[in-house]
């Protein structure tokens, strides 16, 4: 090991408060994001899961009409 | 990707342990310069993606494949984070070694436009409600925002800067002992791996989300697959 003590690690002879806050945010960063997109997968799969066992689900509707662009005649009137 | 997690994972924490407790201090810099084991990886990984999502980019744009776009849009914002990692954790370390935690020089300012042109693509592709039109807009701002990349890689050449040169380079051997440029490597290629399983699985996600509504991921989901 670098150092003497376990206090003189963390210490790191007066930088320990620069190093220690990189560490910190880092690490709260990189997991945050990893916890944070694997708990939206499961909250997407359990959102598919719910709307495909709900009777009437959107997979099972009828596809919404097609618009339609015929002219519609409007008196001028 | 249990493998990619698992690995990166241990990779990483290796290389972060080594460089914290067991590498030599510096000459110079003394134990801040152990801000390098992550600074660098978050630097390098900042850059890899946004070159990602350029081939993507240029995927979108010339063969229309959805699948691009999914890559592009699932790893915008680990690409912002990473640039913000980087810019943080550079201005944190310069404090001690530069006396100052900011200046205005061309590395650290191409990094700051690479953490607003993340910001600007995850907003166009936020601001447009259709997919396909999104998709097209953020692939030519993103390809447009590329130049930025080479200024970035040799912005410390070019200009009188503060920055270090690069740390490693494919041609030279680093100019760092062993035992500091070994725990780097490993933080490094274990942050990639773990780039890769955070990309595999937030693309996973945004592949269920255009598809929900399709008879493969009804099938999928209620046999219990995710």
């Amino acid at each position: 090991m670098a150092f003497d003590s376990f206090s003189a690690f963390i210490a790191m002879e007066g930088h320990g408060p620069y190093v220690w806050a990189c560490y910190a945010v880092f690490v709260v960063l990189v997991a945050g994001t990893m916890f944070w997109s694997a708990k939206r997968h499961q909250n997407v799969c359990q959102m598919c899961k719910r709307s495909f066992e709900q009777p009437g689900s959107s997979s099972q509707e009828k596809p919404k009409a097609p618009a339609t662009f015929t002219r519609v005649e409007v008196s001028q009137d | 990707m249990p493998w990619l997690l698992a690995g990166g994972l241990l990779l990483l924490l290796a290389g972060v342990i080594w460089g914290l407790a067991f590498a030599p201090k510096d000459y110079l810099q003394g134990n801040s310069y152990r801000i390098i084991f992550i600074h660098v990886p978050t630097a390098f990984l900042a850059q890899s993606i946004y070159i990602m999502m350029a081939f993507a980019a240029v995927v979108t744009l010339v063969w229309r494949m959805k699948l691009a776009d999914v890559f592009v849009k699932s790893i915008a914002p680990v690409g912002l984070m990473f640039t913000f990692l980087s810019l943080f954790t550079g201005a944190v370390w310069g404090k001690p070694t530069w006396g100052t935690w900011w200046v205005w020089d061309a590395r650290l300012t191409s990094m700051l436009i690479l953490l607003f042109l993340y910001g600007g693509v995850i907003a166009l592709d936020r601001a447009i409600n259709d997919e396909k039109s999104a998709a097209r807009a953020v692939a030519v701002l993103v390809l447009v925002g590329v130049v930025n990349i080479p200024i970035i890689k040799y912005s410390v050449n070019w200009w009188n800067t503060l920055h270090q040169p690069a740390t490693f380079t494919l041609t030279e051997k680093p100019s760092m002992p062993t035992e500091m440029w070994v725990p780097l490597l490993l933080s490094v290629l274990g942050l990639y791996l773990l780039f890769g399983w955070l990309a595999c699985l937030r693309m996973k996600t945004e592949i269920l989300l255009r598809e929900r509504r399709t008879r493969w991921v009804k099938d999928l989901v209620l046999a219990g697959g995710k």
